[in-house]
């Protein structure tokens, strides 16, 4: 009985939340007309033509490129930086380590309105607006904290016993870094890449205010077209459920990590 | 752990601390110049001192966005925290296929792109085109978001439980898998209530990551700006204008560098002061715990 009740609920939960999917996905294979004009639960005429639309026009289909490709930067900056630092807060007491740390930690916690403007003011004066690297940059102001604190929680229960052992058997601290440690927090390496990639991706406010053309990212693109033309739905959604894709699948790739990534490595 | 007193390790985190100086500090010094000055265009500026801070701090919009802001937090996080944890007790804990399933759905809305979020719920809540609005007009109930402050607010709610939920549900369930089944076995030979269960075993395994899921609910939703703006765009009115949204607006639409930029810090002490305190707790009670 009991089990019964929680399958209950979490289907509930689940329909809650997919609900709304749903019905993006039924909007996105339906005609613009057939969206306007009649209201039914699942597409009386199938069409793939708004998927067309994204799959042909570059100016879609470069936003998601655009968008993965800045994605992917932040992520390979965002840990190259954070992974010597986290060891070395997980390792190692130093003169102001614990300010260091909270510091890093606001920088999760101010607000992207707040440095819209700046940003968009210091990437101009460096000539770097309209560029991939730009919006990477920008990111990592909440990524780094963010891989920073992850990648320590996981640090922190591998024991300290194992560095000694490794300095003892005669490995520097580059090979022993690359050879011992980083297989050992190999799954906290991809829950902080998870991480990484899910905030970038997500991320608009930034993303828009410091491209405009050869940079722009899909939610921009989403964004300028609802404002521009307005009514075309069908493509709309199809663009929508396009950028759910990528998301879907990382998730899958991390689901067993997910929770303890989400606990920050700290459970 | 007990850690090795080493100054060397400074040069660690120098990479973290140059990357951050360049994409936080130079940035936030701008705002800073940019708040106490003011400017007629080209390039001029004039120092004023505290002036805009006076003005913001006295300024009736700020209260109003700042009132919003604290009534739409306060709202959600009543809603999300407990039926976080209430899904996340109803979780299977057993590994399988179902168990995926439930983990890769749950998660699912954290990974989609906030304006795309909004754009769900905007096609969602419409009236002529939207399953929640057609159904909702259907059965008599008047609901406009565009047009009605409390159809706007209840959309942009329900879109945040909807968005946010999952965190608090991961999170505790990352911290209820954390506890051994012995215990569960005591409680058993113990007789307790399921209350009792999950009153002395389950909350208090649970309540380092709660503090983590209050700290983040807490920032997020202070700092939340896509989903409101693609949904509402504020509207109707100033009804759904939160803190970042008007920032926005004060500082790209309007242009007025001086104000916004003392708005800005006045927001970032504010979500700092508050963030600090839940921070200073999780890391007494981490102590506690060992």
């Amino acid at each position: 009985m009991k089990i019964n009740t929680s399958a209950l609920v979490m289907i509930l939960y689940i329909l809650f939340l997919m609900l709304p999917i749903y019905w993006l996905i039924n909007m996105s294979l339906k005609t613009n007309q057939e969206i306007l004009n009649t209201f039914s639960l699942w597409p009386n005429e199938l069409t793939f033509d708004n998927y067309i639309v994204i799959f042909t026009d570059p100016s879609w289909y470069g936003g998601y490129l655009n968008s993965i490709t800045y994605v992917v930067m932040n992520t390979v900056i965002s840990l190259s930086v954070a992974l010597p630092a986290a060891y070395a807060f997980s390792r190692y007491r130093f003169m102001g380590d614990k300010h260091l740390f909270f510091w890093l930690l606001t920088n999760r916690m101010a607000p992207p309105a707040v440095f819209a403007l700046p940003f968009f003011q210091l990437y101009s004066s460096v000539g770097l607006f309209d560029t991939h690297i730009a919006v990477a940059l920008a990111h990592t102001l909440f990524n780094v904290p963010l891989a920073v604190w992850i990648l320590e929680g996981f640090m922190r229960s591998v024991p300290k016993e194992i560095d000694e052992t490794a300095y003892i058997d005669g490995y520097g601290f580059f090979t022993f870094f690359r050879k011992i440690f980083m297989p050992l927090i190999a799954s906290g390496i991809g829950v902080a890449a998870f991480f990484c990639f899910m905030f970038s991706w997500v991320e608009l406010l930034l993303s828009r205010t410091l491209t405009s053309v050869d940079a722009k990212s899909i939610a921009a693109t989403m964004t300028r077209t609802v404002s521009a033309s307005g009514l075309d739905w069908g493509v709309l959604a199809a663009a929508g459920v396009l950028t759910i894709v990528p998301g879907a699948l990382v998730i899958y790739f991390v689901r067993n990590h997910i929770a303890k990534g989400f606990a920050l490595g700290r459970v | 752990m007990k850690k090795t007193q080493n100054q060397k390790a400074w040069f660690m985190v120098l990479p973290v601390l140059l990357l951050v100086a360049f994409s936080a500090i130079i940035p936030l010094m701008t705002v800073v110049n940019y708040s106490v000055q003011d400017t007629f265009g080209n390039n001029e500026f004039f120092w004023v001192g505290l002036e805009w801070f006076e003005e913001i701090l006295h300024s009736e919009r700020m209260h109003d966005a700042l009132r919003r802001q604290i009534i739409f937090t306060l709202i959600i996080m009543t809603i999300e925290i407990p039926l976080g944890i209430f899904v996340a007790l109803n979780m299977p804990k057993k590994s399988g296929l179902w168990t995926s399933l439930c983990l890769v759905l749950v998660a699912l809305p954290l990974l989609i792109p906030w304006n795309v979020v909004g754009t769900i719920w905007q096609i969602f809540g419409r009236v002529d085109i939207g399953l929640l609005g057609y159904t909702l007009d259907y059965i008599g109930i008047n609901y406009n978001y565009t047009q009605d402050a409390t159809a706007a607010w209840f959309t942009i709610i329900i879109m945040d439980v909807w968005h946010w939920t999952s965190l608090v549900v991961l999170l505790s369930y990352a911290g209820l898998k954390s506890i051994p089944d012995d215990y569960y076995q005591a409680a058993k030979i113990d007789q307790a209530s399921r209350w009792n269960v999950f009153r002395y075993i389950e909350l208090p395994k649970m309540k380092g990551v709660l503090l983590i899921a209050i700290l983040l609910r807490f920032m997020d939703s202070f700092m939340i700006y896509t989903e409101p703006f693609v949904v509402t765009g504020g509207g109707p009115g100033n009804a759904t204008t939160l803190l970042s949204i008007d920032l926005v607006k004060m500082a790209i639409g309007q242009f007025d560098l001086g104000p916004a930029a003392a708005f800005s810090l006045i927001y970032f002490l504010v979500i700092l002061l508050i963030s600090w305190v839940f921070y200073t707790v999780m890391i007494n009670s981490d102590k506690g715990n060992g």
